[in-house]
């Protein structure tokens, strides 16, 4: 997989001179120091938003979906929002670890640890919003193709909800493994180091008794890019059957054929700048700087130039294609988005999504951490608020006038998405403490070729 | 090492392209009306694989790409054929504009006059983007802006050449993203202009991104057909293997990525099964249904399942036939896009078409290799050269 040769117009991707063993000295001390007081406000208030989103859950268990703010006309708003925006956020880490490999982009070592373990999280996060609308969740199993005495009799393979169910799992899956694929060498690597027995032990079962012979090695990096193989096609089913389950309606706003592919660019797009918000704090929490650099966050921003970018040409190719079919419904749906009483919707999708990430055209502010911050939190927002575009404005707005309505998000409807991005934070801080967030023994193989002052190269 | 062009070869293009001038004279004097389109798809259908080879060579430079700088060469001479090609496929649209033909259906007035039996209340709501005047400025626009950062590709190109040089290269780099954004628009929009429009009421908003990935896998196609032509001439030393493994690969997942558009397009067409969308693959099912499918097997099951191996992207023969078979379905593909909306039912594959295509070919031929020859193949102070020799996977 290596490059023998490295060009001397690279940027190196480990700063100061590092020795191997003081890559596994940074990247373990998070793990074996003690937790600081900010690491324990930060992780009490994610906790507390965590336990309210659960007592929320409960509530709407308890007495029915009706808590919420959906009504015959909106019949997915809030939750459905909410479930594609985070299923799109947990875009980035497979989409690192897999494709980035494939392209064999090395940059993608410092970072991939942290992406996937966001993926997973987000996942979860964003499976719970079907499960919750179903209503009745002890018979949530009912989607999956049992046979009949078990009660799955309504399993319609026809419906693109039904393929949610095997892309999301299936995606979930092979994330889960990869991501746990790759910790293994590194879990042992914390075995060997710790002091106490009852880590030790904890970590030795995590490892999976990793003794790291050569032939171990060699099955180490097959299986990685047998699940590479594997999960470049998952990166893009999983939104391409997000999108089918509006695309394929017959509703103005939602059936047009270039959702599958700008879906996915999207989620790229959401998963990224997710993953700069939280690695911008994280490299700067746990010392980590000489491995996410700069250039890091200046090439993860190229990709949100390049994600957004068509984002926004799919924004304006929908505007002047709904213009152009001379189809009334599509063009009222369109100048509905733009212009109707949720206006500011569609003016702040426009405004985070389009306008803000074209920015990073500017070296300066693409090589700025707090810029990449700000705007990464407006993409964060603007892609929420494409999702709730897309589904709230399309439906408001009935074939029959007199059902026409708005959509109010009650409580509840609130209290379940804060309580989301409650569970999220709480995961993500445990495994910041708990796992190497950097992939220790992968970044070793690079530190001769991307040293700072790398040799010049051999002719 | 440089390429010659063999008098033999420049025969054997030569040779092609009287085939061609006699199929399309040939055509003209028995059958204009079935001869335009054949003349509109191969005009198109050849200087978009330029296109695609510009698009890839710019993508090189935007993303930094090390291993594929001993491979420039190829990229760059198919790119060559971009003006060329451009000339053909403008004088075929403004032909039709002076209405010596009928390939667009919404060329013609009566379409518009409220008083005329024909009047079509759809196609005169889209006058303000399908009118001839606003469509021959687009046209000009898109290859002439195209012609124009082709010059400044071969300009930074020839700079390179010189020396190494890391300003260059950076700028190269700026180069490739204006490019590329100006790429982002207008690839979409003249796939509507051209082809699209054609069938007038149809409209399907991943048009664009569909007719580039049958184009973008043609030119990848093509760069691999031509890098394995001078592996075979005894050049390119540089090019080794693992190069010729990285064109197999970007060979196999643009088949796929053409697939997933395919896909994606027709799947959620035939299931809303609303009328004024469907009835664009009724047309073709009705009609072309042995060539609709058989392009399926061409562009996605036999690419997916050949290439699907390690070692057939190793095999020089097998490659450069899948490399055949994958220019030819897409070139097939676009046939079924043109066809159904100009000559409708009374399609042929004939001498007129097959003439054509060959005709196109040998000239398309005829000005890469020309342009291969004209200019040493590798450039030994490109700042990724040695990351590029030394190349190995």
């Amino acid at each position: 997989m290596e490059n023998h040769s490295t060009a001397n117009v690279r940027q190196p991707l480990i700063l100061e001179e590092k020795t191997y063993h003081q890559i596994t000295e940074d990247i373990a001390k998070p793990i074996e120091g003690k937790a600081n007081n900010l690491f324990k406000v930060v992780f009490t208030i994610s906790a507390i938003l965590a336990l309210w989103g659960v007592g929320c859950f409960a509530y709407t268990i308890g007495t029915g979906i009706g808590v919420w703010g959906l009504n015959k006309t909106v019949g997915w708003a809030w939750d459905i929002t909410n479930f594609v925006w985070w299923v799109g956020i947990g875009h980035a880490g497979t989409l690192i670890s897999a494709i980035l490999l494939l392209f064999r982009q090395r940059w993608r070592m410092s970072i991939n640890r942290s992406a996937e373990a966001m993926t997973i999280f987000a996942v979860i996060c964003a499976a719970l919003f079907p499960v919750m609308h179903m209503g009745r969740v002890w018979v949530a199993y009912w989607v999956f193709p049992l046979p009949n005495q078990f009660g799955s009799l309504w399993a319609n393979f026809n419906s693109p909800l039904l393929w949610d169910v095997f892309a999301i799992s299936t995606y979930f899956t092979v994330s889960l493994v990869f991501w746990y694929t790759g910790l293994i060498p590194d879990f042992a690597t914390i075995r060997d180091r710790q002091v106490k027995p009852r880590m030790r032990r904890i970590y030795k079962i995590l490892s999976f008794g990793w003794s790291g012979s050569a032939k171990q090695w060699s099955r180490f990096e097959e299986v990685s890019l047998v699940l590479a193989g594997l999960s470049t096609p998952l990166v893009l089913s999983v939104h391409t059957i997000v999108s089918m389950d509006f695309a394929t309606s017959v509703i103005p706003g939602w059936h047009t054929t270039i959702f599958p592919p700008y879906f996915v660019a999207g989620a790229i797009f959401s998963g990224f700048a997710m993953v700069l918000t939280l690695l911008i704090i994280m490299r700067k929490v746990l010392n980590l700087e000489d491995y996410i650099t700069v250039t890091h966050v200046e090439l993860m921003n190229k990709i949100i130039i390049l994600t957004g970018s068509i984002v926004g040409v799919a924004y304006l190719t929908e505007l002047f294609v709904s213009w152009y079919s001379g189809v009334e419904y599509e063009q009222y749906a369109f100048l509905n988005r733009a212009t109707g009483p949720y206006w500011w919707s569609y003016w702040s999708m426009m405004t985070c999504n389009v306008i803000t990430p074209q920015l990073f055209w500017f070296k300066k502010i693409r090589t700025s951490l707090i810029a990449t911050f700000i705007i990464s939190i407006f993409v964060n927002i603007g892609m929420w608020f494409e999702r709730f575009v897309i589904i709230v404005t399309s439906l408001h707005r009935d074939y029959l006038p007199s059902s026409w309505t708005m959509f109010h998000p009650t409580f509840v409807d609130v209290g379940i998405f804060i309580g989301t991005i409650g569970i999220f934070f709480t995961f993500f801080l445990l495994f910041a403490r708990t796992f190497p967030v950097i992939a220790l023994s992968e970044l070793k193989t690079i530190l001769k070729s991307t040293k700072e002052n790398p040799n010049p190269p051999h002719h | 090492m440089n390429y010659t062009f063999s008098s033999k070869t420049r025969n054997i293009c030569l040779a092609l392209i009287a085939i061609g001038v006699l199929s399309l004279v040939g055509g003209f004097l028995t059958d204009a009306h079935r001869t335009w389109p054949s003349l509109l798809l191969n005009s198109f259908f050849f200087m978009a694989i330029g296109l695609g080879a510009l698009f890839f060579m710019a993508v090189q430079y935007a993303a930094e790409a090390g291993w594929s700088a001993a491979v420039k060469r190829p990229m760059e001479a198919i790119a060559s054929y971009l003006p060329y090609g451009a000339a053909f496929l403008f004088l075929t649209l403004v032909l039709s504009s002076l209405h010596l033909n009928h390939l667009y259906h919404w060329m013609d007035p009566a379409l518009y006059d409220k008083t005329s039996p024909d009047y079509d209340e759809i196609i005169s709501g889209k006058s303000g983007f399908l009118n001839v005047p606003f469509f021959l400025i687009r046209t000009v626009v898109y290859l002439g802006g195209w012609i124009l950062f082709l010059r400044a590709f071969m300009k930074k190109s020839a700079i390179e050449m010189q020396g190494y040089n890391v300003s260059n290269w950076k700028s190269s780099q700026q180069l490739a993203a204006w490019f590329l954004v100006f790429f982002a628009v207008t690839s979409s929009t003249s796939a509507w202009d051209w082809i699209m429009s054609i069938d007038t009421h149809w409209f399907s908003t991943l048009f664009g991104w569909y007719t580039f990935a049958g184009f973008f896998v043609s030119a990848l196609s093509m760069i691999t057909l031509i890098t394995l032509y001078l592996k075979n001439q005894g050049l390119l030393p540089e090019v080794n293997d693992n190069h010729i493994h990285d064109l197999g690969k970007f060979m196999f997942a643009f088949s796929v990525f053409w697939t997933y558009l395919w896909v994606s397009q027709f799947m959620l067409i035939w299931y809303s099964n609303i009328p004024e969308e469907v009835t664009y693959f009724m047309d073709r099912f009705a009609n072309y249904k042995f060539i609709f499918i058989l392009n399926l097997f061409l562009n996605f099951f036999f690419p997916f399942l050949v290439l699907m191996r390690r070692g057939s992207k190793r095999n020089y023969n097998l490659l450069f036939f899948v490399g055949i078979v994958i220019i030819f379905g897409h070139w097939s593909d676009n046939f079924v896009m043109i066809m159904p909306g100009t000559v409708k039912e009374h399609w042929h594959f004939g001498w007129v078409e097959i003439g054509t295509m060959l005709g196109f070919l040998g000239f398309f031929g005829f000005i890469v290799l020309r342009s291969l020859a004209s200019r040493p193949l590798q450039n030994k102070t490109h700042v990724f050269y040695e990351e590029s020799v030394h190349h190995h996977i």
